[in-house]
């Protein structure tokens, strides 16, 4: 399983096949049944996002289909590396949207 | 392994804060499923030993997995007692990984064959937790019994060679096993295992032992200064917050989740608000209730109790209270100390003046240990014919009238 360091937000993602989301009042819980790491997302926005990847041809169409200004989009793109970098996103091809 | 978004951390937005209010449902939560057990270890937290007749059937340990499920609670923490002695305990173990339940449980080895081992590391839900308290079997087989040690070996090396990778080596930090720490971190190494760290509590049978076998103050700092340098390749179960007050807070969250985050469900169905609280002061109510666990967990008084803003009483003009947070509400419980004061253990120094003072202190609601324990050291024995008897008895058949008289 490779592991992202940087993430291109340019490119398809998607959530790790392992990973259960889980909503809550402040954001959402994250637990990835592989590495059995627990993550919080603390913002109901980058939980949208996060839900939106699935169906977005790129990270930075799921940010702006969540609602996301453009001014927020670098604070998102941190976000969503920290969460790449602990394998709770994996990059999937565009060719594998749903 | 807190995710934060990069914005200046506004204190209100703390996950602890967050946390502190409680959650729709737990993250995780410690399930005793059985008091039975092979062992007698002398600080047993739930004072295991012999099973409890009125256990959850089957059919109820499925009904509760249900619930879990459709509250997403992502993993239970399976313990005991030793878990895996039910009969029922590998049906149970799938029929929760089907229903995405992940199964984290904590094991003294007994039941960790090659075969069983083959079968836990095929399943990516399931962790396994093998408790081992002492580097060497001396220090070890002193609290967990004789044999223990070689057990609990032997169930990682069977674990290790069916290719389970990073499973958890569990050791509860005791006076005696704080200088292996290193030792510890190496025997997990050998068997790619990771090594968790927890805190000593007088609960259970650990409060008759808690004050020869708890960490020395120097011994405390010797910790703290381990988990720092190891950070976070060593996991403590967020178990040992109350050592914050040296500096630095460690990894994890530094926050008592009693009802909060976390619980505990024994295995007759009582709820309790964590793992090392068994008493009746923190039952919540019993999952066989008409609302079930979830009626509990949202519902119950003392759990809604707990999730108001909580006084710092003596700690909160403390300078560390904000990391620290007064420490275990259970530690302070057992040694009879006020809840809303320093624990026991406190860095700071607080709880050792509170503790020459102490009163009574309240004992655990339940006692399930074996009611015969081994013999403490080896018993000589020799066979020999009683010294008083010069022969054998006479025989009722013996018609000899001078028969058992001593002629001589």
């Amino acid at each position: 399983m490779a592991t992202a360091t940087v993430l291109d937000i340019d490119r398809a993602w998607d959530l790790h096949p392992q990973v259960s989301v889980r909503p809550e009042p402040f954001g959402a819980l994250l637990y990835h049944f592989g590495t059995r790491k627990l993550s919080f997302l603390k913002d109901p926005g980058l939980l949208r996002i996060v839900q939106a990847l699935a169906t977005a041809p790129t990270a930075r169409a799921a940010c702006l289909a969540a609602g996301a200004s453009a001014d927020d989009i670098p604070r998102y793109a941190r976000a969503l590396t920290v969460l790449a970098r602990s394998s709770m996103l994996l990059e999937r091809s565009p060719a594998d949207d749903h | 392994m807190t995710i934060e978004l990069q914005r200046p951390p506004a204190r209100a937005e703390r996950l602890v804060d967050l946390f502190e209010l409680g959650l729709d449902a737990p993250i995780c939560l410690t399930w005793e499923l059985t008091y039975a057990c092979n062992l007698s270890c002398s600080h047993c937290l739930s004072s295991s030993g012999r099973r409890d007749p009125r256990e959850l059937s089957t059919a109820q340990a499925k009904a509760v997995i249900d619930e879990l499920e459709a509250m997403q609670v992502f993993y239970v923490n399976i313990g005991g007692g030793e878990p895996t002695v039910r009969s029922d305990f590998w049906e149970l173990l799938d029929y929760a990984t089907e229903h995405h339940v992940g199964v984290k449980f904590s094991t003294n080895g007994v039941r960790i064959t090659p075969e069983v081992a083959r079968r836990l590391a095929a399943n990516d839900y399931v962790d396994v937790q093998i408790s081992l308290d002492g580097a060497t079997a001396e220090v070890n087989d002193a609290v967990r019994g004789r044999g223990s040690y070689d057990m609990a070996l032997h169930a990682m090396a069977n674990l290790h060679d069916a290719g389970m990778t990073n499973f958890k080596l569990s050791v509860v930090c005791t006076r005696h096993n704080i200088s292996q720490l290193d030792s510890f971190k190496e025997i997990a190494d050998r068997y790619g295992a990771q090594l968790r760290l927890t805190r000593l509590r007088p609960s259970g049978r650990g409060a008759d032992v808690w004050d020869d076998l708890h960490p020395l103050p120097a011994q405390q700092r010797e910790l703290y200064d381990w988990l720092v340098a190891h950070g976070d390749n060593v996991l403590t179960g967020d178990s040992f917050f109350h050592l914050s007050a040296f500096g630095d807070a460690l990894p994890g969250l530094n926050l008592c989740g009693a009802g909060r985050v976390v619980c505990l469900i024994d295995p007759v169905g009582d709820v309790y608000a964590c793992p090392f609280a068994i008493h009746d002061e923190f039952l919540a109510g019993n999952v066989l209730d008409g609302g079930g666990f979830a009626e509990v967990w949202r519902h119950s008084p003392l759990f809604l109790s707990l999730r108001e803003p909580q006084q710092g009483g003596a700690c909160s003009s403390c300078q560390f209270f904000d990391t620290c947070k007064g420490g275990c509400m259970a530690a302070k419980f057992f040694t009879g100390l006020p809840l809303d004061g320093p624990d026991p253990e406190c860095v700071q120094g607080y709880g050792e003046t509170l503790l020459a003072d102490r009163g009574a202190v309240p004992r655990p609601s339940g006692d399930h240990s074996h009611r015969t324990e081994p013999a403490k050291r080896p018993v000589s024995v020799t066979i020999a014919r009683r010294a008083d008897l010069a022969r054998p008895p006479v025989s009722f058949c013996e018609e000899s009238p001078l028969a058992g008289g001593n002629l001589r």
